[in-house]
């Protein structure tokens, strides 16, 4: 592989060496990044400022040109609800109904899996055998693409499926489960700790592995309880890595699209419609293509992930400062 | 109660404890493998036995056998009731509730008889028509190339970017330099979510869409991957970097016969990183290719999901063969997985 | 081969001067020491010549050509480093021939040059071996072979043998001196050590802070100073200071004695403060004198030191040829031998006369 480059490269190398003698090292730095902040520039830094752009602009038209201005009236019409509780009072029942199902989801989703992210990487980190292996296979669904993923349980959940098989043989009648909306949303929650929790249990696991283990000897030293070691050593010194894993998990969670999207498609109705899936809708699959509307609430959404990132960031600076 | 929830335990036999972790252990092996196991089972399965409900563990064929007389195969059935109890007739034909049979010993001689009164003959195989089908039918060698082509330019693409992008802010000091790792500390900030309609009308405007380049290009340079390479290239001593330059090397030579052999655990894990994600890929593929001879394989997947009827048994196993290679590369490469992506957060 | 020459060379980093003005000849096949504390600029100074690092201001010049604008390829030097900086990922043949391939020199001298080196410094065998696989002197080998096979006009050394332990310093401090006189090269080599300075070098130049304090031949540096620093900086032990001041021609010591110098030596003005050194060989103990508090005594067998301080408080040194009975906690008085007196004045400058 690398001998098969090597020529390749050699080819790059004279006009760089060009550049080199004639405006010196320290502006070649430039020469290496620019690949990548042209990238940046046109497919990130470009598209943020469009998209306050397109989300100030009205009408189906695709070039910003025939696109009147209409000010913030898209964000108005996102906004415009006579109580936040409740989607249908919204004018845009359906947006809101992603954001509450967004919340449910995000609240429910991570609370089942930091707690058996949790339970798992600690009963991974006792004294077990072939942890290896079991570690693995807590971890391999992380890999899977969401499509795949929401395939094998879909599978297992459709009318003719296993779960129905079992809950026949045993004398239950067989159920229809996505197309029970209270199901099909309950489904989709455990289907995204499956695939995910593989993810955080690493994490987690990692951060009890790194707690000293003469920590540990002292308090046997202490003749402190086992539950008191969990709750006085254990949890605060985990207390990091936990937070890490719950920023992370948010952020994640807000863009939970791709599996949801091939399980239920949203449904049945909107009960599985996430926020992504919104925005994909209205700008993509939807017939009058509302490019203003879902590049305003794409900037909603951006606002919540930009202050999740920030403390992202600042707590694993926070972390690695000791 | 909670000797389970501290990390060390020193006896020698098995508190029950222990048993309770096995247990969950174990539990959690059937849970997690168990699906896709059974998805995989299935897609071996003949359509006759997809139809079979409550559906059967294992995949079953019924036995067939050629008869002198007819042209293809009969299914063969084991008679339950009757004067023929207990002997393997061959089904020629199915009126309503009424099989016609022949005895191989005897093809000559039709025997109506009612279903209710045969068995199938079954034996556990795998029937591989599934993937035959798949073959013939479907545009699957397209897909798998599609995806294929997608990875591998991809892959290739970042790892050269982001190792020159990571280079640059490791090894030299600029004016600008702290500018544009905060640059690339916002681009952290903006997942591709939340610019899709913009960045769909660039990719547009570029004439991209629907070309498998407008799907490599825009997502070629990863702020985790200039991280990451960064983070590792500030442990290469710089100077071993002063003694090639004393050696007459060009900051170019520098670049790609120093420091990217030096930094291979690096771009090993996030070769790795890429390959996933490229392979998985989902949203932006579905936006910018939306014509079926551009899908890739997880496009492909999500468009066999039909509204009302489901083609499961083509769908089964297009499931299996796009798994197929990341659970090869997981296998191979497990360790390596799982600190690239431990330490990066995913993405 | 070549000479060099610097002219008043200065280096900034941004407000910090680290290097302020520097005048050096170094000659041709010169084995040229750079010594001075940690942090005086003798790396800074050595990566200015070998062009890795920019210079603020003044002139370096290479056999007479102002070398400034090249690049460190273009110098035609070679350079050892501290860390050896191998290259890990390459054999020490592909070590070696990094530099010539780089100068696309023909495959077969490129193979003549490496065998010719590996075989000079005792190499051959570990040509095929990692960088990773090689016992510390052995990398340092491999370090100057890299250099020695790009023939290089100028060698440069920052501080080679420090990552050796004192055995192995001792002996690959010879093989550079052999190599030394055997291609007979230019060669500026940095240390701390001022052993190392003493036992390699035809010239030293001694830094602090950022200038040259003095420059000149091992023992001319040991037997004329010309300032207190240079003076404490060589030798070993260190030299003995005493304030004293001059009492008509001769030194009246703050720790009480009066000792005279000889004639004509220094330039001696009347009741100036004044420093005088002795090293630590030229203290003889006597009837009467200096008195010594002793403090601790080493005992080597063939040479003994003792340590204590005088009664005015300054540290002493004394170095005896063979076996001392002298314990520690008694006094004794010591005669210098002021023959080999140093002289300073109060801004540390040498006294005596040229
Ligand atoms: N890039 C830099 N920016 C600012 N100051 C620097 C830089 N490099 C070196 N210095 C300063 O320049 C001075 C001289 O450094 P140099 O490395 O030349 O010392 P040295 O004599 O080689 O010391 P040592 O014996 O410890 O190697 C030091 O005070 C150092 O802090
Ligand atoms: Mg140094």
């Amino acid at each position: 592989m690398y001998k098969l480059i090597s020529p390749l490269m050699q080819l790059v190398d004279w006009p760089m060496r060009a550049f080199q003698s004639r405006f010196g090292q320290r502006r070649l730095a430039w020469v290496f990044l620019a690949p990548n902040l042209a990238l940046f520039g046109l497919f990130v830094f470009l598209p943020v400022i469009l998209n306050f752009a397109y989300a100030m602009t009205g009408s189906e038209h695709i070039l910003l040109r025939d696109r009147p201005f209409v000010g913030a009236q898209n964000f108005a019409q996102l906004t415009n609800c006579k109580d936040y509780l409740n989607p249908n009072s919204c004018q845009l029942d359906v947006f809101w109904r992603a954001v509450h199902n967004t919340v449910w989801f995000i609240v429910l989703q991570i609370g089942f899996m930091v707690g058996f992210s949790l339970l798992t990487a600690l009963i991974l980190n006792r004294k077990i055998r072939a942890r290896g292996f079991f570690r693995a296979v807590f971890f391999f669904p992380v890999l899977l693409s969401p499509v795949v993923v929401a395939l094998v349980w879909k599978w297992i959940l459709q009318d003719q499926g296993a779960l129905n098989g079992v809950l026949s043989s045993l004398g239950y009648q067989p159920y229809n489960w996505l197309l029970d909306p209270s199901w099909a949303f309950g489904f989709s929650v455990f289907l995204t700790v499956w695939f995910h929790m593989g993810f955080y249990t690493l994490i987690l696991l990692a951060g009890l592995q790194a707690i000293p283990r003469d920590v540990y000897e002292a308090a046997a030293m202490d003749a402190a309880s086992p539950w008191r070691v969990f709750r006085k050593i254990t949890l605060p010194l985990l207390m990091p890595t936990m937070i890490v894993v719950l920023v992370l998990a948010l952020i994640k969670g807000v863009q939970t699209f791709d599996e949801l999207y091939a399980f239920t498609g949203g449904g049945p109705g909107s009960a599985t419609t996430l926020m992504i899936q919104y925005i994909y809708e209205t700008g993509f699959a939807g017939a009058p293509r509302l490019f203003g509307l879902a590049a305003a609430a794409s900037i909603l959404l951006a606002l919540v992930l930009v202050a999740l990132t920030a403390v992202q960031l600042w707590v694993t600076r926070r972390n690695a400062n000791g | 109660m909670a000797n389970f929830l501290t990390r060390t335990r020193g006896k020698e036999r098995l508190h029950w404890t222990d048993w309770l972790s096995y247990a969950y252990l174990l539990f959690g092996v059937v849970v997690m493998f168990g699906p896709v196991l059974w998805l995989a089972l299935s897609s071996f399965k003949t359509e006759a036995e997809l139809q079979h409900y409550p559906p059967r563990l294992l995949p079953y064929i019924q036995k067939t056998e050629k008869i002198p007389g007819y042209d293809s195969a009969l299914p063969i059935f084991k008679v339950t009731k009757g004067a023929l109890a207990g002997q393997e007739v061959a089904q020629v034909r199915r009126i309503g509730l009424v099989a016609q049979v022949v005895r191989p010993d005897e093809p000559g001689k039709l025997v109506k008889l009612p279903i209710a009164d045969r068995k199938p003959v079954e034996h556990v195989a795998l029937a591989t028509s599934n993937y035959v089908k798949l073959f013939k039918r479907f545009d699957f060698l397209r897909f798998l190339w599609n995806s294929t082509f997608i990875t591998v330019v991809a892959t290739a693409i970042t790892l050269v970017i982001n190792s020159m992008a990571a280079f640059a802010l490791s090894k030299y000091a600029f004016r600008g330099r702290g500018t544009v790792m905060a640059l690339v500390i916002g681009t952290l900030m903006i997942p591709q979510t939340v610019v899709l309609v913009p960045l769909f009308l660039v990719v547009r405007d570029l004439g991209m869409i629907n070309s498998l380049w407008g799907v490599i290009i825009p997502g070629a340079a990863t702020p985790t991957g200039v991280f990451l390479l960064r983070q590792y290239m500030l442990t290469i001593p710089d100077e071993i970097l002063d003694a090639a330059r004393m050696d007459n090397a060009s900051e170019w030579k520098i670049y790609w016969r120093i420091i990217l052999p030096l930094s291979a655990p690096a771009i090993a894990v996030l070769a790795i990183l890429s390959i996933m994600w490229r392979w998985n890929d989902f949203l932006w593929p579905l936006i910018a290719l939306t014509q079926s001879k551009f899908f890739t394989l997880q496009l492909a997947l999500n468009s066999f999901r039909g509204e009302f009827n489901t083609d499961w048994a083509s769908l089964l196993a297009m499931t299996v063969l796009t798994l197929l290679p990341i659970v090869a590369v997981f296998a191979f490469l497990q360790k390596y997985i799982a600190t690239g992506i431990a330490t990066t957060g995913g993405k | 081969m070549a000479d060099l020459q610097l002219r008043s060379v200065t280096k900034a980093y941004g407000a910090a001067e680290v290097i302020k003005g520097i005048d050096l000849d170094v000659a041709e096949g010169e084995f040229c020491v750079f010594v001075g504390p940690s942090g005086c600029g003798k790396s800074t100074l050595l990566r200015m010549i070998s062009g890795l690092e920019p210079i603020s201001g003044g002139e370096v010049k290479i056999s007479g050509d102002v070398v400034n604008h090249l690049g460190p390829a273009e110098r035609g030097l070679a350079m050892v480093f501290q860390s050896y900086a191998l290259y890990p990922h390459m054999t020490v043949r592909q070590n070696l021939s990094f530099g010539l391939e780089n100068t696309r020199t023909p495959k077969a001298e490129i193979a003549e040059r490496v065998g010719a080196a590996a075989k000079m410094l005792q190499i051959d065998q570990l040509l095929d071996r990692r960088p990773k696989d090689l016992s510390g002197g052995q990398r340092q080998r491999v370090a100057i072979g890299r250099a020695v096979v790009r023939e290089p006009r100028i060698f440069l050394f920052d501080e080679p043998l420090s990552n050796l332990d004192a055995e192995l310093r001792v002996e690959m401090r010879g093989e550079i001196s052999r190599l030394h006189r055997r291609i007979g090269n230019t060669m500026i080599y940095v240390t701390h050590d001022q052993v190392e300075a003493m036992t390699m070098a035809d010239k030293i130049a001694v830094l602090r802070d950022g200038r040259l304090e003095q420059f000149g031949r091992p023992l001319d540096l040991y037997n004329r100073p010309e300032n207190l620093f240079v003076a404490g900086f060589i030798g070993s032990p260190k030299m003995n200071f005493f304030a004293a001041e001059v009492a008509s021609g001769a030194l009246k010591l703050a720790a009480g004695p009066t000792f005279a110098l000889p004639e004509g030596r220094f330039d001696l003005r009347e009741g100036a403060k004044v420093t005088l050194g002795i090293r630590p060989n030229a203290l003889k103990p006597a009837a009467a004198g200096l008195t010594l508090t002793v403090a601790d005594v080493e005992r080597l067998g063939g040479e003994s030191y003792l340590y204590g301080h005088s009664p005015d408080g300054s540290a002493i040194t004394v170095h005896s040829p063979g076996q001392t009975g002298v314990e520690p906690g008694t006094e004794i008085a010591l005669s210098p031998d002021m023959a080999e007196a140093h002289v300073f004045d109060a801004d540390g400058r040498s006294l005596r006369r040229h």
